[in-house]
């Protein structure tokens, strides 16, 4: 904590993720309805967990797939972590809200100061919740509603907390995510761009923007670690091609593209299967 | 002061009793003025005298002087008050630092409060009257601070006088002056918690007192701080440096606070230790009593640095370290783990010096959201309770804990309020079209009145270089001329560039201060500092200062405010002049007169505070041929030249509600205009169409000045730079023209402070404002003018519609082209969905009207629409110039939209209309004046 208050964006020690159910197939929630290879998303999962672990050299915390809940691999969802502070959400899907037991058991096995939202008319997914390091925007959606947004501010007081409706998508950071301190990767549909400039305007800080063809492909997992620097987690160029090119732009990151084809069936971005956290900090 | 809605008739008399008596001291008083006074003012009273009896309004005035001594009342008693006001603002203070601007104020004040003596020529009446209107005033009363202040100081004067035996022609003030110098002592509650003592002049200006405080703390970076007290409200308020002391602080209870009251955004550019030290002293309270929100880990941390400013080193053989901590409040609730987190985060300090660790903390405050937001409780267009936050950067909006918006200063182009409304006036963006006004509910009249105080000094210290001078009183610009006159943060920071001096020896105490931290340090709430001294503050300066000189940061224009007491008191000078004029110019039948008497007597104002007003006033006369004509050069012509005159006065829309502007200069050929509104959380979106008549050759507007550029902004200033540029020149070139008196068709329009809280388009090419119209009073004027100049510059232009909107209706926009302003005045007034009104219309029409104006539809030579606006009004000036036969006729139609508060007095700003308008066109006469008042009967929240 030397490092001060809002310091160290990106940096992450350890990665909670958690396995692929086989009733992911038939059974996750999805916006559009598709066939999907639970052995291909097992197979990304896989990659997924690699990069975290052998790449990136991340503590990675795996809990077991419940095949009672079809979406349990989209942690994100089920926590928010900031400094060593983990808000354990309430879903906005009710066949989710029973993830959360294992996420909160992991947090605490992990020390955070775990905060949970007891509220029954409060809603609030991973998914929503854009972080940028000074800031915290809370899209308002399906899943997401303004009193889970309030129980976020209060327990992340140090930051803003600024509530972005999401007009179009399933989550916030279905259209966007940080590429870096200060950088703000968005997809180029109309509510993308409509969400960036209220996010802009909300903010006391600038932000640079990193426009992407493809809403999904501005889904990115940014992070910075002590002996890789800049580190950014993005589709590949089979999935987004013209997307894809876009981080190349990214001279200073390191650029580590994962295929996302079987999850994103099922709205599951890159984001979704992992929750981050700095365990250094702390100590 | 208050125009205080009480019986008029009573007031009146009251007022006639009083005036009598001193009519020839209050000329006297108006005589010494005469530096600040501005021509014509002989007039005013002159005309002022003779229609007293119509002029019930302006006793209101008369009444609330009356209050302060309700039960024996000689009348001379009050009229030292007001001399000594004037010899004031010319006597040098000792610690007043050239207090032009206020002083020039007050002096307005009394200018007009003697105009209303002076005019008051009638018997007087009953003294149990004045009583009465005394005591029922008191209740109906509004209790502004200023009539506080008012009050106060008379009831000083009075005293002062009886004792020392001045006479009441003398000014009292300099003897008291000179002979007893009374001194009070005056207690501040310093950031440590300790309490200074100091003894000031009775009359002191807050800066005196200001200076010798931080004398007394050695510092000098003091643009940043304040000195606070707390009203009779309890509320916490910021001693106005400018002004007495005395005026502002609650009776005999000189107890204030020293206070940081801007939190610089980057400490580090602090010059001094010793104030890094005081905002550390400040933020500790503001983080132990909570208003600084922050998380258990940044509470730890920030509180193992004041450990280490304050005791140093942990050292582990201490003796019992936690007994020692939890003494003191870090936190709101602290608890037995936040104190071993802190000692434990303490011994992480070791070696850090105390200034070191004051550093550490404060760029670790610096980064919470919270930081230096001064949050004001407002509800939004819904009802919805929202917090309204001033800082730095501009306004935030907080729903709970979540920000909902923000607007950023160079986003804003005007703040206003009226009433227990606060409004801001927002830029449109890229994609927007149109300036959009947003409004918000505060609790009452004072809060709003502090939000944009508030916001007024906020903006002006971190965006502008220098303080803009405040608004030169005007006629019909209504409202404070508070304006932030200390040093900028610009200026204090180069200031500080010229400290030169060793750091100076301090001692670190603040457990006293952490020991009482949860007593509520007071919030930032009111602003209200000016140091001109400093700054060598020039008091008289134009209205629109936006003439400064290029690249340099103006928000000049973006506060607006509500009317002060002498605007209103010079409203009530002009009602008379109006009524007067009117009649002399085209006595109105019996009938009429009872109108007028009805009107004036029968005014709902007297039970309800909120007033409406329409005034339509028609002139017309037959002139002689206007040579300008080019078509019909030689031709005897006919010229008819209608003028008419709206003036409204709105006073809120029941529900706030947002307003959209719609306005563009320069639209040719009825270019239709769509407004898209972003929506950005709690606005709602709406599409506006406007259509705009052809012609828009030339818009005469008082845009709002940019804003200096911010970096952020930069793209989109270019793009609305070019949108903006000529209206605004067009404007400054009206508002001269104005100055002079002599343009009859521009007036000067500013912006209406606060339109209602809805959505109005504002379509008007040149800027005119969205009309709520509640009511008019509506003077038209024919006559066949002189030629002089002045109808080449009417024909140089070409027709602009004003439309308005009714004020709840969100989406949707009048268009009317090519029609009067009468007309639209009907429209409006029949849309205005306000249910909780009193309307009333009174027509008059001039005995030899003859109808010329709606007879034969002549052929259309020219028309245009000239709107102006200053801060509760509009003026719309409609000029046609029609061919009818052989004949030319001008009409001239003023529409004059009031949109005031109770304050205001419509009377007044009528007659000061129609005197206008007779001016400006002698050869005219008035040939109709319609006065459509509309009052909303609302509840008194203060």
């Amino acid at each position: 904590m030397a490092a001060g208050l809002m310091a160290g964006f990106g940096h992450y020690t350890h990665a909670i993720v958690r396995g692929i159910p086989a009733s992911l197939a038939s059974e996750a929630l999805r916006s559009i309805q598709a066939e999907v290879d639970v052995t291909k998303a097992r197979r990304e999962h896989d990659a997924y967990v690699h990069a975290l672990r052998t790449t990136l050299g991340l503590q990675v915390v795996e809990l077991p797939a419940d095949e009672t809940m079809p979406d349990c691999v989209f942690v994100e969802d089920a926590a928010v972590v900031c400094g060593d502070t983990a808000l354990i959400t309430r879903p906005g899907a009710e066949s989710r809200r029973r993830e959360t037991e294992a996420m909160k058991a992991a947090l605490k096995e992990l020390n955070l100061n775990v905060v949970e939202m007891t509220d029954e008319s409060a809603t609030l997914d991973g998914g929503d919740v854009l972080f940028t390091g000074r800031e915290f925007f809370v899209g308002l959606s399906k899943r997401t509603n303004q009193r889970g947004a309030e129980i976020l501010a209060d327990a992340f007081k140090d930051y803003a907390v600024s509530t972005v409706p999401v007009m179009e998508g399933l989550h916030l950071k279905s259209f966007c995510s940080m590429g870096g301190p200060g950088l703000i990767i968005i997809g180029s549909s109309e509510p993308a761009q409509k969400a960036l400039k209220i996010m802009q305007q909300m903010s006391d800080h600038r932000y640079d923007k990193l426009t992407v063809p493809d809403d999904l492909a501005a889904n990115c997992i940014y992070m910075n670690l002590s002996n890789k620097g800049h580190v950014l987690l993005h589709c590949t160029p089979e999935e987004f091609p013209e997307s894809a090119k876009m981080f190349e732009k990214l001279k200073d990151h390191m650029l580590i593209p994962l295929s996302n084809m079987e999850k994103v069936k099922v709205d599951g971005a890159l984001t979704c299967c992992s929750v981050l956290l700095n365990k250094k900090a702390d100590n | 002061m208050t125009t205080e809605a009480g019986s008029e008739t009573e007031v009146k008399e009251n007022a006639e009793e009083k005036s009598a008596a001193r009519l020839d001291q209050s000329k006297k008083a108006t005589e010494k003025t005469q530096e600040v006074v501005e021509e014509g003012e002989a007039e005013k009273e002159k005309e002022g005298k003779g229609i007293t009896r119509y002029l019930p309004t302006w006793f209101k005035k008369q009444k609330s002087q009356s209050q302060t001594s309700p039960t024996k009342e000689d009348p001379p008693t009050e009229e030292p008050v007001s001399k000594v006001n004037q010899e004031e603002a010319h006597v040098p203070e000792v610690n007043g630092h050239a207090e032009e601007v206020e002083e020039k104020e007050q002096v307005k004040e009394k200018e007009s409060e003697s105009h209303s003596n002076a005019s008051a020529d009638t018997e007087p009446a009953g003294e149990e009257k004045v009583e009465e209107s005394a005591q029922k005033s008191l209740e109906s009363t509004e209790e502004t601070q200023e009539v506080a202040e008012k009050e106060e100081d008379k009831k000083e004067v009075e005293k002062d006088r009886r004792q020392g035996q001045t006479s009441i022609f003398q000014s009292p003030l300099r003897l008291v002056r000179k002979n007893k110098m009374k001194l009070v002592v005056c207690h501040v509650t310093l950031l440590d918690g300790s309490d200074f003592t100091c003894e000031v002049e009775k009359r002191a200006k807050g800066l005196f007192l200001f200076f010798k405080v931080c004398e007394h703390l050695n510092l000098l970076e003091k643009d940043y701080f304040g000195l606070t007290y707390k009203d009779h409200h309890e509320q916490k308020c910021w001693l106005d440096p400018t002004k007495e002391i005395k005026r502002q602080i609650r009776s005999n209870n000189w107890q204030f606070a020293f206070n940081v009251k801007f939190y610089p955004p980057d400490p580090s550019l602090l010059s001094e230790d010793i104030t890094r030290y005081l905002l550390c002293l400040q933020l500790r309270e503001d983080v132990a009593s909570g208003r600084l929100p922050c998380s258990f880990v940044t509470h730890a941390l920030l509180g193992s640095y004041t450990l280490q400013a304050e005791i140093g080193d942990y050292e582990p053989d201490q003796p019992r370290p936690l007994d020692y901590i939890n003494q003191l409040t870090f936190a709101p609730n602290q608890s037995k783990e936040m104190e071993e987190k802190i000692l434990e985060l303490h011994k992480s300090h070791k070696g850090m010096t105390p200034a070191q660790a004051d550093c550490q903390f404060l760029e670790n405050a610096k980064k919470l959201s919270m930081y230096g937001v001064d949050l004001h409780h407002a509800k939004d267009c819904e009802g919805v309770d929202i917090m309204l936050g001033v800082c730095a950067n501009g306004l935030l909006v907080y729903k709970d804990r979540l920000r909902i918006n923000r607007f950023a200063w160079p986003k804003i182009l005007k703040i206003s309020y009226k009433r227990n409304n606060f409004y801001i006036k927002i830029r449109p963006g890229e994609t927007e079209q149109f300036e959009s006004t947003v409004g918000f509910k505060l609790q009452n009249h004072r809060s709003a009145k502090r939000l944009w105080k508030v916001c007024v000094e906020n903006h002006s210290f971190f965006r502008l270089n220098a303080p803009e001078q405040p608004p030169k009183a005007r006629f019909l610009t209504l409202g404070s001329k508070f304006r932030y006159s200390g040093r900028t943060q610009n200026q204090t920071r180069m200031a500080s560039t010229l400290i030169d001096r060793p750091a100076p020896a301090f001692e670190r105490t603040s457990s006293k201060r952490i020991s009482r931290s949860l007593d509520g340090a007071p919030m930032i709430s009111i602003t209200d500092t000016s140091r001109e001294a400093e700054n060598g503050h020039e008091p008289h300066l134009e209205l629109h200062s936006d003439s400064k000189s290029p690249g340099r940061v103006r928000g000049d224009n973006i506060y607006d405010h509500d009317k002060t007491q002498d605007e209103v008191l010079k409203h009530q000078a002009s009602v008379s002049e109006l009524k007067r004029s009117f009649m002399e110019a085209s006595p109105p039948s019996p009938p009429q007169l009872n109108l007028w008497e009805k009107h004036l007597t029968s005014s709902p104002a007297t039970a309800t505070r909120v007033q409406q007003q329409t005034v339509v006033l028609e002139e017309e006369a037959a002139g002689t041929a206007d040579n300008c004509d080019a078509k019909e050069p030689s031709k005897t012509t006919e010229v008819e030249i209608e003028e008419t005159v709206v003036v409204q006065e709105i006073s809120k829309a029941a529900k706030p509600a947002e307003e959209l502007q719609t306005w563009e200069g320069q639209v040719q050929g009825g270019a239709r205009l769509e407004k898209k509104r972003e929506s950005i959380s709690s606005e709602s979106e709406s599409d506006e169409e406007a259509e705009y008549h052809p012609n828009v050759s030339l818009s005469i507007r008082h845009a709002q000045i940019p804003e200096e550029k911010e970096e952020e902004e930069e793209e989109q200033e270019r793009k609305e730079l070019s949108a903006s540029s000529s209206p605004v020149e067009v404007n400054q070139a009206a508002a001269a023209v104005e100055d002079e008196g002599k343009d009859c068709a521009e007036e000067e329009k500013k912006e209406v402070g606060a339109e209602e809280p809805m959505k109005t388009p504002d379509k008007a090419p040149n800027g005119m404002t969205p009309h709520e119209e509640v009511m008019c009073v509506t003077t038209e004027e024919e006559e066949l003018p002189k030629v002089n100049g002045e109808d080449s510059v009417v024909e140089a232009r070409s027709q602009v519609i004003c439309c308005s909107e009714p004020p709840v209706v969100k989406t949707e926009m009048v268009t009317i082209s090519d029609t009067f302003a009468a007309q639209k005045s009907e429209i409006a007034t029949k849309e205005v969905p306000i249910v909780h009104t009193e309307t009333k219309t009174i027509t008059y029409e001039a005995a030899q009207l003859d109808g010329s104006g709606d007879g034969e539809p002549g052929v259309l030579m020219t028309a245009q629409t000239i709107t102006s606006e200053s801060l509760c009004t509009t003026t719309t000036t409609h000029i046609t110039k029609t061919l009818k036969g052989g004949l030319s006729e001008t009409r001239i139609e003023k529409r004059i939209v009031i949109t005031g508060d109770c304050d205001i007095d419509h009377d007044q700003a009528l007659a000061q209309a129609i005197k206008e308008a007779k001016e400006q066109h002698p050869d005219m006469s008035v040939t109709r004046v319609v006065v459509h008042k509309e009052t909303e009967l609302a509840e008194e929240d203060d």
